[in-house]
């Protein structure tokens, strides 16, 4: 075997050199060329502040904005940094809840999201996205129907007529890739911005 | 089920169909040595690397000597690999300050990796610097998955010489791999991925500002480098934590789709080349036959489970289907399809959390890694390991009519179906008796972040994708801790050699041999008939080592889920 260590030291070296240096700050170089934005990460800015990354899924709690998915994403507990604490849309530690499907845990979080969605307009379906998370934790999309859903809330909030925001998400919903690849779907960051527009903010 | 969902399959499965052929031509031209298109640019870069290793092209090896290369080339990788992630703290390009990786960690990654398995006990983004996600993991995921081609390329050199003492030069094989095959596909991929939103940078996180004014810091890098030959190349350790179904990994359906046909399409082009390198391309389309009939079985398992629900929502009154750890713009069809194209193939990329999918929807994925990923299967690995079930499936034949058993002209003899066996059995050995060790030991048992029997689907699912080099995970098992470390190393160490060392064994023993011409009393290996034995063969041995454990697993819960009963935690 001794024979083949000079092949397989300068092997190593070279293939190493080409697929682990060469061709990532190639494929960078390139990338920063021909697509400058995205390969920064998609950054959306607003009055000149980078308020987020259009692919990624932020944090929105108040009633005035259209809410995400719910998010399984944690971060380090501050006071004891071996222990995490939820932090939703945390996006530098993205993860998804793992709860299997007979989990008790999972029947009790989806349970009392449902009764919160329930009270906040009563006599509608809730729609199955909006009480379960997603695998990456940074889901930037809802259904259009999860964004439906929530326009009664933000009407009431901004004080603005709903069929307004129904028009609003109809043409904020993206259809599927050649009317066949993948789901329809709402950005949530993209229509929350669109929502500031509307209201003049 | 939708009739989308089954028009997005249906046409996942044509796009890959129309790949095998030119894939399958230009791939069998690289590993004869004839010209290929990109030969004007890579020629002289190739024999330049021969001169200063001191190759000779034609110099070609016994098996012995082929194996010898191959585990050369791993210790190599794995000290390098190693040494990288131990010392990244002192390195450039570690903007995020990361601290060195801890020994045990480094130890599971680095192996994790070299055997193309890709486990992820590391976090991606908040473990690893950019130095050590390119020249660290990503040149481990192009070299892992060479050898894995050159493996399977020698193997079928096994097949189509005749009295011939050598099966090729690993050297030879493994460049070719590389610069050919793997780097020429990856650099116009990665460049689509970064189109379709995957950043590709080498600058720090950034910091924004929600619209509710919260902070949110988003960690990005150098990602669609990494992902592009993670899929091309089977190996699936993700840039992120939640890997493909990270929306910097796969932003959109289309870069989702072209994902799933990137992950099988080498490994589906080798059985052309398997074809035409014996001289008759529809014994490739045969074994090709074979992978497609179980292929279907798993997605229509999956996809139905997946569409039925059956887990604790449909008791909440969603009846929609399972949707916890899905991603909206994938939907339940193209994340069931996911999930079995990714264990089919030994890639183990997720676009979705399998620890959520229902109990017979997570099945499938452990069935397929229990048979050994010989649907498509890894780059290489999964046309091997297919090869190695064809040889067991021609003895069966033979001792059912009582001639001495041929498979291609070769007389499969007692070597032959003893190395088979042995490529067969130390499979099982490592999930299941990896499983059974950590199931009553302490550290095993403080893994599983489930109760109940999806526990034991947690840590069975552990041992499986890590002995199969698949490297996709029921994610909610801690597994960063010395036991699982070490024992899911071992796994796939043992995993990787000795399925590979008794596959180089079959290719020297079969090489050597003469080919005898075809009589009347062949068995045709190219028809319906030959498919037919092999799927048995295949089910019949995965059915009988793996059953028990599956209903321990999957099949318990799913009956408890049926009649509404959960499992708290702790107690």
């Amino acid at each position: 075997m001794l024979n083949q260590l000079r092949p397989a030291l300068v092997l190593l070296t070279v293939l190493t050199a080409i697929t682990g240096l060469a061709y990532p700050l190639a494929v960078t170089g390139l990338a920063g060329l021909i697509f400058p934005a995205r390969a920064a990460g998609s950054l959306i800015e607003r009055d000149g502040h980078v308020v987020g990354s259009s692919l990624i899924g932020q944090n929105f709690t108040g009633a005035t904005y259209f809410h995400g998915r719910p998010s399984a994403t944690s971060a380090p507990d501050p006071a004891d940094p071996s222990k995490t604490v939820p932090a939703p849309y945390n996006a530098s530690n993205s993860s998804g809840s793992n709860l299997g499907p007979t989990s008790a845990a999972l029947a009790e979080r989806v349970t009392g999201d449902r009764d919160a969605l329930r009270a906040e307009n009563p006599g509608q379906p809730v729609p199955v996205d909006l009480v379960t998370t997603s695998g990456s934790g940074l889901d930037p999309d809802i259904s259009p129907d999860a964004a439906l859903f929530q326009v009664p809330r933000v009407a009431k909030a901004r004080n603005l007529p709903e069929d307004r925001l129904r028009q609003l998400v109809a043409g904020q919903s993206e259809g599927r890739l050649f009317g066949l690849i993948g789901e329809t779907r709402v950005n949530v960051l993209a229509l929350n911005l669109a929502l500031d527009r509307l209201d003049g903010r | 089920m939708t009739l989308n969902g089954w028009m997005q399959i249906a046409l996942y499965c044509a796009v890959v169909l129309a790949l095998v052929k030119p894939l399958g031509l230009y791939m069998t031209r690289v590993f004869n040595g004839e010209r290929t298109l990109l030969s004007p640019i890579l020629a002289p870069v190739e024999r330049g690397f021969y001169r200063v290793a001191g190759i000779d092209a034609r110099q070609e090896q016994h098996w012995l000597a082929y194996a010898g290369g191959v585990i050369l080339f791993h210790v190599l990788g794995f000290a390098l690999l190693y040494a990288i992630l131990r010392l990244q703290a002192l390195l450039p390009l570690n903007p995020a300050e990361q601290a060195a990786v801890a020994p045990d960690l480094a130890f599971n990654t680095a192996t994790s990796f070299v055997t193309n398995t890709n486990w992820q006990s590391y976090g991606g983004e908040t473990t690893l610097s950019y130095l050590a996600q390119m020249l660290g993991l990503t040149h481990q995921n192009f070299l892992s998955a060479a050898t894995g081609i050159a493996v399977a390329v020698a193997l079928i050199r096994g097949f189509a010489r005749a009295s011939s003492g050598t099966i090729g030069s690993f050297w030879v094989d493994v460049t070719r791999a590389t610069l050919y095959v793997l780097v020429p596909l990856c650099i116009p991929y990665a460049l689509f991925l970064v189109w379709q939103g995957v950043p590709q940078t080498l600058g720090a996180s950034i910091d924004a500002t929600t619209l509710e004014g919260a902070k949110q810091s988003i960690a990005i890098g150098p990602v669609a480098s990494q992902v592009a030959i993670k899929m091309l190349g089977t190996n699936g350790g993700g840039f992120f934590n939640a890997n493909a179904a990270h929306p910097f990994e796969n932003p959109t359906a289309l870069s989702n789709f072209v994902q799933m046909v990137s992950i099988v399409a080498i490994g589906a082009a080798l059985t052309n080349v398997f074809g035409r390198m014996v001289g008759d391309e529809r014994q490739g389309w045969a074994i090709l036959g074979a992978m497609g009939i179980l292929f279907l079985a798993g997605v229509l398992g999956t996809y139905w489970a997946e569409a039925q629900g059956g887990s604790v929502l449909n008791g909440l009154g969603f009846a929609g289907g399972n949707f916890e750890g899905k991603e909206v713009r994938f939907g339940i069809s193209t994340s069931a399809l996911f999930a079995v194209v990714t264990t089919a193939a030994s890639c183990g990329a997720v676009n979705a959390m399998h620890d959520s999918f229902t109990a017979l929807g997570g099945m499938i994925p452990l069935i397929n890694m229990q048979l050994g990923e010989v649907v498509i299967g890894g780059v290489g690995a999964g046309l091997y390991g297919m090869l190695v079930f064809v040889i067991v499936a021609i003895f069966v034949a033979g001792l059912m009519v009582g001639r001495t058993p041929e498979y291609l002209g070769k007389k499969i003899e007692a070597r032959e179906v003893k190395m088979a066996m042995l490529g067969i059995l130390c499979l099982p050995l490592m999930m299941l008796g990896g499983t059974a060790l950590a199931t009553v030991l302490p550290a095993g048992l403080a893994g599983p972040a489930n109760a109940g029997p999806h526990g034991f689907t947690e840590i069975l699912y552990a041992y499986t994708s890590a002995a199969a080099n698949n490297g996709s995970a029921f994610g909610g098992l801690t597994a960063n801790t010395l036991f699982y470390n070490s024992t899911l190393g071992l796994a796939m160490l043992v995993g990787r050699f000795f399925v590979k060392i008794p596959v180089l064994a079959i290719a020297g023993s079969l090489a050597a041999k003469k080919t005898l011409p075809a009589s009347a009393g062949t068995f045709p290996t190219h028809g319906g008939l030959f498919i037919g034995l092999l799927v048995g063969v295949i089910l019949i041995v995965g059915g009988l080592t793996f059953f028990p454990s599956l209903a321990l697993g999957p099949v318990v819960e799913h009956l408890a889920g049926a009649a509404g009963q959960t499992f708290a935690t702790g107690g």
